[in-house]
């Protein structure tokens, strides 16, 4: 059974959102990801990453942790931060809810990520933090003859 | 993520190529609005979407947000060929009933 672990830890710089979800895709290439699957885990991903620096620090500058697990065709991932954290999470996985409007924001973060993987949850503490969890399975791809 | 344009009988092509992500939007919002300002007597907007090799939620907003500044000025905006994963996020928003696909 494959095991194998990564963790990356950057500053909140809109500039490490590609870094972010390029290396994450990178790191489950092992698993012979379709197309269209490492697609999904990269929007994910992007999504995730994008709300800590976005939400979480508000353009301040913080630490973003991206840790990554895989575990037989499994893939599990785990965005953490220690930004401002989420008062009402329900509302905040809601279609369209967005505590930005006026940048232009879609609200469509949260609902994107649900989705696009198989497990999703999110747990926050105001004032403390959020970690979002991930997880996807991939299907032994068929060998094509 | 470039953005280029050119227009063709009184209707403005759009280009956008490479990743679409909050990083990249910013830059790409300003390029496109004077793209729009600039033709004004265009009668409608096709943006097209082959070139974008990513897009996360953000390319949501920004649609959403020439649509809105298309809408003012009259002119029917439309979106042409965007990748599968593009689709993607674009079908599960609803985008395409305010921007319906281009023929």
């Amino acid at each position: 059974m494959t095991r194998n672990y990564l963790k990356l830890q950057f500053y909140s710089l809109p500039i490490n959102q590609a870094f972010a979800r390029d290396a994450v895709a990178a790191f489950c290439l092992e698993l012979n990801p379709s197309l269209s699957a490492l697609s999904d885990v990269k929007t994910a991903v992007s999504e995730a990453v994008t709300n800590c620096t976005v939400h979480a620090y508000r353009g301040n500058l913080g630490i973003v942790t991206v840790e990554c697990e895989i575990d037989g065709n499994e893939l599990h991932i785990k965005v953490s931060d220690t930004g401002k954290g989420i008062p009402d999470i329900q509302k905040a996985v809601q279609p369209f809810y967005t505590t930005l409007p006026s940048d232009e924001r879609s609200g469509m973060g949260f609902t994107i990520m649900q989705t696009f993987m198989d497990e999703f949850s999110v747990n926050s503490i105001a004032g403390e933090g959020t970690v979002v969890y991930m997880s996807k399975s991939f299907e032994a791809e068929v060998e094509n003859a | 993520m470039t953005v280029t344009g050119y227009t063709r009988e009184r209707i403005l092509y759009i280009n956008l190529s490479g990743e679409m992500d909050e990083c990249s939007a910013q830059d790409a919002r300003a390029k496109c609005d004077k793209l729009i300002e600039e033709n004004l007597n265009a009668k409608k907007i096709i943006i097209n979407l082959s070139e974008v090799a990513f897009m996360d939620s953000t390319g949501i907003g920004f649609l959403i947000g020439r649509y809105k500044k298309a809408s003012k000025l009259a002119m029917p905006m439309y979106i042409e060929n965007p990748n599968f994963a593009a689709d993607k996020i674009l079908n599960l928003s609803g985008i395409y009933s305010l921007i319906p696909k281009a023929e």
